[in-house]
């Protein structure tokens, strides 16, 4: 199937997200391509957005039947959580549990004011309560493929399907 | 014969020793404490990690510090934490080790720490685990009589990892009651399997085990000669018995020649650093001034440990 | 009853026969090879085409853990692994409990053995008191009821006067003193042979010294007293070595092996597996070689199988708490044909280590086929392989490294003064 273009959606997305986010909005990206686009986006967008860079893996709900992935990369936020105004940055949205993970460990850090989501993709299929704030675009895809961002060595950021769900 | 330690996925299902592990397994241990020394500087210095999980401390042998850290680090990780001090009077009472097991496996226990005093217990109750089909209960050697000392020998390597970087140019000293010792016979296989070029054990003959070469070490009764250049300096501690038992004459005459003072420590390298599994001996082993000095990464060592026993309990709870 | 067991290869050592041929036996006793006694006509004829028939097997050391230890095996169950082994006559060390250190109990065991009418057990008694070391037991009256030599088993003797005034005691009335070579302090505490393996597992050791340390002693004493010693259990390379000296100084001693320490060493201890747990401890590479070497150039007269059987709380158990001890007694033949496969060795003269060398030992009539003999007669398959199983031993005692793999030579039949005890 075809995927939108992800530089193209990158662009809708920030479109979408200034003059609408918070001047002081923190964007905390969620690893990996999270990440990626919350760096991205603080370039792009005008305002005092510090970066900070969170990994789920001991806040998930699957631990049990996956265990824990081989690289866990450490939660960085050079910032102070407690009643900041924080946007969760993540390339696909689609059961939402990765995002219910961000929020409960964010809430370790601190009690924000508010918490915003924004992704590149919402591909649907939500199985908890969850919904993006900003998307860069909407699209269906089938419960057996899973989306992956991929960053180039120049930067330029790609979208490609792949066997296996979520 | 099979690494009774790896699944037959090769992954760390018991932590009982390091020697056979492959390296990586040493190395995504070192990776995963990482993020767990960050949550450990936060207010909230919990993750749900291993919530609904039971942790049971069976400590055959008293320790009260790793006692206390391993308990910390479960609980950092949401478990639920059981201590057993079970001692010499509970195997007088005729029950047996596999018994002990049995029972508290009945009760959902998920994992085990064992100290005992005996090298070799945790391998026997893995192997007992393994053979009776309860592949999903998860043994963590917390000291084994002579043998080994895993979660120590990684908190050491870690420490090691964080202030000189590369293991491949190091020179490491391990000073002291190497036969005694579990932590030193750790801290030489996970030195020697991540490359370590030259690991010296410094100290008495009475004290270095028979074939001590073998482990990959070169031996050094001079402990001038010995520091010469090193890059890290383990000192171990002297246990008062080793004087009854005809080891030694004296602390007085040990400290003379084998105790680190900033003299001899000015021997080794100008950015070397000095470590100690504790509790230390002071004017034993060590004296104050280089406990307290500024190469001393003493008290490092115990925060990176509660890190580096999450990463274990983390790692092992989802194989 | 008349017996002929026909077809078999009939071994001999003490007569060098080595032949395909018939074996006739009456009252009890060989009564012809080869050709048929005038008048004969069996009772039962016994088809061993393809078998071994040789003297049965004579083991130094089996423990039958009675009297005092009935709950880790009983002479029944003993006695029956013993014939299912091909044994026909054992020695027993003095380590029950209580010791065998005073003549009725030494009468009762004789007793209770003879009455099973299985194999011929004789006792070793006890060298000094409750082995304690100390005191001098009533050797006089211990041969009277049946000891066959005197041995402080595995307990240690310290005081080396007391081994001396022990040792001329005992050649006063023509007995002979059987001892473990082991220095009681340099070995205390130690599991495991004093070496890599040792130092790598971190369990405490015993150095080959704590075997050379003592023979250095009896071979001094034994040049003394003129006292002829028999050496239980020889474990080290070096060990091998002064023994080949002293026998080559025309000293009266001789000395036997295990048989598990023939194949086993500290290497297969692997991850602290307590079958490997054994006294003497299993040590190197280099040892385990020097011991197949001595006991093919006859510096070790003869191999025992040192049975002890352990139960299984006795072996779960981490590795120096384990009690020591391996079960034997049906595992001497097929071990003692491994090693002669191996290196090669003569069938004639392997044999001889577990028949006609210990009777020697022993003093004993049997162990060979003259005519005359007691008719003590193993048949056995050389050929047969069999997995050691808990199920295919009748010993109660099923600890042994072997557990779980096959060995070859198997027992078919097995006779005890002419009567069949066994057969397969």
């Amino acid at each position: 199937m075809a995927l939108p273009d992800a530089e193209h959606t990158f662009a809708a997305l920030a479109d979408r997200m200034r003059g609408a986010v918070a001047f002081d909005a923190r964007f905390v990206g969620i690893y990996s391509g999270g990440a990626w686009i919350a760096e991205r986006l603080q370039r792009t967008i005008d305002g005092d957005h510090p970066v900070g860079f969170i990994d789920v893996s001991f806040y998930r709900d699957d631990f049990s039947r996956k265990g824990l992935k081989p690289e866990v990369k450490r939660t960085q936020l050079p910032f102070e959580v407690e009643g900041a105004t924080i946007v969760l940055i993540d390339d696909v949205l689609y059961t939402g549990r990765s995002v219910r993970a961000a929020i409960n460990e964010l809430f370790d850090y601190g009690r924000p004011a508010r918490v915003e989501l924004a992704v590149l993709v919402d591909r649907g299929g939500r199985e908890l309560p969850i919904e993006a704030t900003y998307a860069g675009v909407r699209i269906a895809v089938a419960r057996d493929l899973s989306i992956v961002l991929s960053r180039g060595a120049d930067g330029r950021l790609a979208l490609a399907t792949e066997a296996g769900g979520a | 014969m099979r690494n009774p330690q790896l699944n037959a996925a090769g992954e760390l299902t018991h932590l009982l020793t390091l020697e056979g592990l492959p390296a990586e397994i040493i190395v995504r241990v070192l990776d995963t404490a990482l993020p767990f020394v960050s949550i450990a500087e936060r207010d909230v210095k919990k993750v749900p990690l291993l919530r609904g999980r039971s942790v049971f401390n069976l400590f055959f042998e008293n320790s009260t510090r790793t006692r206390t850290t391993f308990e910390i680090a479960a609980k950092r990780l949401s478990a639920d934490v059981i201590n057993l001090n079970i001692g010499v009077s509970s195997t007088s009472k005729g029950e047996t080790l596999r018994d002990t097991v049995d029972n508290l496996v009945a009760m959902n226990a998920d994992m085990f720490v064992v100290r005992h005093a005996q090298s070799g217990a945790p391998h026997l109750i893995a192997a007992h685990l393994n053979r009776t089909g309860r592949a999903h209960v998860h043994v963590v050697n917390a000291g084994d009589g002579r043998h080994a000392h895993p979660t120590q020998g990684l908190l050491d390597l870690f420490t090691i990892r964080h202030y000189k970087k590369d293991f491949r140019n190091l020179t490491v000293a391990i000073v002291g009651d190497v036969l005694h010792s579990r932590v030193a016979r750790s801290l030489i296989h996970g030195l020697t399997t991540l490359g370590t070029p030259e690991v010296r054990v410094i100290g008495p003959k009475t004290l270095l085990p028979a074939a001590v070469q073998s482990l990959g070490v070169r031996v050094h009764h001079d402990m001038r000669e010995g520091l010469a250049g090193c890059d890290v300096v383990v000192m171990l501690r002297l246990q008062s018995e080793r004087m009854r038992g005809a080891l030694l004459p004296s602390t007085g005459e040990y400290f003379k020649h084998y105790g680190l003072t900033s003299e001899k420590l000015a021997l080794a390298r100008h950015d070397a650093i000095v470590m100690h599994p504790g509790p230390m001996n002071r004017g034993v082993e060590i004296d104050s001034a280089v406990a307290d000095g500024e190469r001393s990464v003493i008290l490092p060592q115990v925060t990176f440990g509660i890190a580096v026993r999450m990463a274990v309990l983390s790692i092992l709870a989802g194989t | 009853m008349k017996i002929e067991i026909n077809h078999g290869r009939v071994i001999d050592a003490k007569h060098g026969v080595d032949r395909v041929t018939p074996l006739y036996i009456a009252a009890g006793t060989v009564a012809a090879i080869g050709a048929a006694p005038a008048g004969w006509s069996a009772d039962r004829a016994i088809e061993a085409r393809g078998m071994v028939v040789c003297p049965g097997l004579i083991d130094l050391s089996a423990r039958l853990r009675e009297p005092g230890f009935e709950y880790k095996a009983t002479l029944e169950s003993e006695m029956e692994a013993a014939v299912a082994g091909g044994v026909t006559s054992l020695a027993c060390p003095p380590d029950t409990d209580p010791p065998l250190d005073e003549p009725g109990l030494v009468e009762m065991l004789k007793h209770r053995a003879r009455s099973l009418n299985q194999a011929h057990v004789f006792p070793v008694g006890a060298l000094t008191v409750g082995l304690n070391g100390v005191e001098l037991t009533e050797m006089g009256e211990l041969a009277e009821a049946g000891c066959v030599a005197f041995s402080q088993a595995e307990s240690p003797l310290t005081d080396t006067g007391v081994l001396l005034r022990a040792m001329q005691y005992a050649a006063t009335f023509g007995h002979r003193v059987w001892l473990r070579p082991q220095e009681a302090h340099l070995a205390k505490g130690g599991v495991a042979h004093e070496g890599e393996v040792a130092t790598r597992l971190g369990l405490p050791a015993i150095p080959s010294a704590a075997e050379t340390i003592a023979l250095a002693t009896i071979f001094a004493l034994v040049r003394t007293t003129g006292v002829h010693v028999h050496l239980c259990r020889i474990s080290t390379a070096e060990g091998v070595a002064m023994v080949r000296a002293a026998k080559r100084d025309g000293l009266p001693v001789t000395c036997d092996v295990a048989v598990h320490h023939l194949h086993l060493c500290d290497v297969d201890i692997g991850w602290f597996d307590a079958q490997c747990r054994l006294i003497p401890p299993l040590r190197a590479v280099s040892d385990r070689a020097a011991l197949r070497a001595g006991l093919a150039d006859g510096t070790i007269d003869l191999v025992c199988s040192d049975h002890t059987p352990v139960d299984d709380d006795g072996k779960q158990v981490p590795f120096g708490e384990a009690e020591p001890g391996a079960t034997g007694l049906e595992l001497l033949l097929p071990l003692t044909l491994k090693w002669a496969t191996e290196d090669r060795i003569p069938l004639p003269v392997a044999l001889a280590r577990i028949t006609s060398q210990p009777a020697a030992i022993l003093g004993i009539g049997s162990g060979h086929l003259g005519i005359g003999a007691p008719a003590d007669v193993c048949i056995f398959d050389p050929d047969l392989y069999w997995r050691v199983e808990p199920a295919a031993l009748r010993s109660q005692g099923k600890n042994t490294p072997f557990i779980g793999l096959e060995v070859r030579g198997k027992v078919r039949a097995t006779l005890v003064d002419g009567q069949i005890v066994h057969e397969a």
